[in-house]
């Protein structure tokens, strides 16, 4: 975004004066009566805005006030996890903490109980450490050869494939689920965290294909016609053309897949065992859990912490995450 | 491409056709098998195991007998309704606030958006605290002097979804603006100094010129939040586990329940068909509409 439109677009009441500047007027000595008026009583250029004006009140009002009211679930998170259960029984869940205490974190880290056993969080964590990084490599590398393959080799039937690969895409995952329970089981992986990598892998499929589709035809033909004369077959050209050209929608696939995966709950509960759960779902069974005594500023605590990942992945990757969701919302 | 010339069609392109085996396994063995499959289950009676005993429509009678099926469809029309109106109506307003020209958009966009990057479980157990009584908002209220004031969403079985329902929308409606803010990106600015000479106030401008020309923008919005309302499950489970009671219970949740907690397999499958079909009414319509319109 230029400067320059500034002008033209908000300040409606101050628009239908065009920009002049100071070189401007200095050129052309003045012609009508109103220059001269101008040139004389000051400054001249753009009417100056003060910036409070009404129309900034209003608008930088409203967003700040829904900013605060968005980040009101942080901040009521962080505050209520750095407080003792004393402290949070008689305050204000807005209040900041009179003590700051950091038991908390560390009992939802190792401590917490799920029900089953009472090693907090530290286990789904690795948990979902070990089922993030393989799906993750695998549903990449198998979606961007698929998009290379349907962008640049063609062959009789592949768009029909595709085409249901993207229908699949608003099938109701409860409709799957069970079929695959049976597949899963029938070779052995239901239970493991193998048979999840898989199904992440699949469901990950129509839309990081779709990415890779569209991100691949658009790269210049010429490229892929002239590695073909010179004998390049379809791998050659993947690894030594397409990969490198493509390194930011290989970032892009990989923002989505991590916060896709990390945050899923319903694949986790569904095909892995209880000791084998991903952190969202021992994250779940902590706080809902319905033995003993809540534990606010634990399960506040445990709750940011599986929410970090993908908040790190969000702050650090800034307007790719942007371009991310919005690849995955042209699935429409 | 001129495959007839060729004598040996079937090697022809035979990389590429080993590389797609994954996508054409998924395709037709998860997507189109598993679907047929819990199709035709969904006429059998199955209970903990899949069986092949066929009862025609019993498992749906069945499931149309249920008040749970039946609030969990109330439910969801509820939630779906108000999460379609205001996520389009609160995302195109911040977008069109944030497309000001302000500064510090980056920094507004990043507030905005930062929930979307949460799992629903996170965002559900957020609210679940927020909105609890004895120490949320009602609990501040109260002790601010306003002693009977009553705000408990999640403890009353009448309005427990709209305690969901804010959850929810704190959740997606970033994401809404984001797409709404790179369509209108996307508006001619030509089109807004016409409408200044012409002196059409802004608002009429956004809702009789921008808004039309956003179509596609806001089908892709629908689009998108209807098929993430026809999933909601988690954003329940965690913040109030189809409680009090039965009275958030959803689609998604019965049908999870059916399948592996009262091993009522027929149940399930009939629950997850009705979803299948319900997504059927609302995408082949659109679709044909999409694209049906182009072809001629």
């Amino acid at each position: 975004m230029t400067k320059a439109p500034h002008l033209m677009k908000n300040s409606l009441g101050y628009a239908a004066e065009p920009e002049a500047n100071d070189g401007d007027v200095t050129l052309r000595p003045a012609e009508s009566p109103f220059q001269q008026v101008r040139l004389e009583e000051g400054p001249a250029g753009r009417k100056p805005r003060p910036f409070l004006s009404r129309r900034n009140i209003i608008v930088y009002g409203t967003l700040i006030f829904v900013s605060l009211y968005y980040l009101l679930p942080l901040y009521v998170m962080i505050v209520t996890s750095l407080k003792g259960m004393p402290e949070i029984r008689v305050g204000n869940i807005f209040a900041p903490p009179l003590e700051i205490t950091f038991q908390p974190w560390v009992k939802a880290w190792s401590e917490a109980c799920t029900g089953l056993n009472c090693d907090g969080l530290s286990r789904g964590f690795f948990n979902s450490v070990q089922i993030l990084v393989p799906s993750v490599i695998l549903s990449i590398i198998i979606a961007s050869v698929n998009g290379y393959a349907l962008a640049n080799w063609r062959f009789k039937g592949s768009e029909t494939f595709f085409a249901i690969l993207i229908v699949g895409a608003f099938i109701p995952y409860q409709v799957m689920l069970y079929p695959i329970v049976i597949m899963l089981r029938e070779i052995g992986l239901y239970g493991s965290l193998t048979g999840l990598v898989i199904v992440h892998t699949i469901f990950g499929m129509p839309i990081l294909t779709l990415l890779f589709r569209n991100y691949f035809a658009s790269v210049p033909q010429e490229l892929f016609k002239a590695a073909r004369v010179d004998g390049a077959g379809f791998w050659r050209i993947y690894f030594q053309i397409m990969v490198p050209m493509s390194l930011p929608i290989f970032v892009v696939a990989m923002i989505l897949q991590v916060t896709g995966i990390w945050n899923d709950f319903l694949f986790g509960v569904v095909y892995t065992k209880p000791d084998l759960y991903p952190m969202t779902v021992q994250l779940n069974n902590i706080v809902n859990s319905t033995q003993g005594v809540k534990e606010y500023n634990v399960n506040m605590a445990a709750t940011i912490l599986t929410g970090l990942v993908p908040l790190t992945v969000y702050f650090i990757s800034g307007k790719l995450f942007v371009r991310g969701i919005a690849a995955g919302a042209v699935k429409g | 491409m001129d495959a007839a010339t060729r004598p040996f069609r079937w090697h022809r392109n035979f990389s590429a056709k080993v590389a797609a085996i994954p996508m054409i396994i998924t395709a037709m063995v998860v997507f189109v098998g598993g679907t047929v499959w819990t199709v035709v289950y969904s006429f059998t009676n199955s209970k903990l195991l899949p069986r092949e005993k066929f009862v025609g429509l019993d498992q749906y009678e069945r499931l149309w007998g249920s008040s749970k099926w039946l609030i969990s469809l109330e439910n969801l029309a509820i939630y779906g309704v108000f999460s379609l109106i205001f996520a389009l109506v609160i995302g195109f307003l911040l977008a069109a606030l944030l497309d000001q020209k302000i500064r510090f958009e980056d920094t507004f966009r990043t507030i905005l958006l930062y929930p979307f990057a949460l799992s629903f479980i996170v965002t559900g157990l957020a609210w679940q605290w927020i909105l609890n009584p004895d120490f949320g908002i009602q609990h501040i209220v109260r002790s601010m002097g306003w002693e009977s004031f009553t705000f408990d969403p999640l403890y009353n079985p009448d309005i427990v979804i709209y305690g969901v329902l804010i959850a929810g929308l704190w959740h997606e409606t970033g994401l809404i603006m984001c797409l709404m803010l790179a369509g209108l990106r996307g508006i001619d600015e030509d089109i807004w100094k016409a409408s200044r000479i012409d002196g059409i106030p802004m608002w009429k401008t956004y809702l009789f010129i921008v808004i039309p020309m956003m179509r596609g923008i806001f089908i892709t919005a629908i689009v998108l939040i209807a098929s993430g309302i026809i999933k909601v499950y988690d954003l329940i489970v965690a913040q109030t586990g189809g409680g009090p009671g039965i009275s958030s219970e959803v689609p998604a949740k019965y049908v999870y329940d059916a399948m592996f907690l009262s091993q009522n397999l027929g149940q399930g499958f009939a629950a997850s068909t009705m979803m299948l079909l319900t997504v059927v009414i609302i995408v082949v319509p659109w679709a044909y509409l999409e694209f049906g319109g182009k072809r001629q």
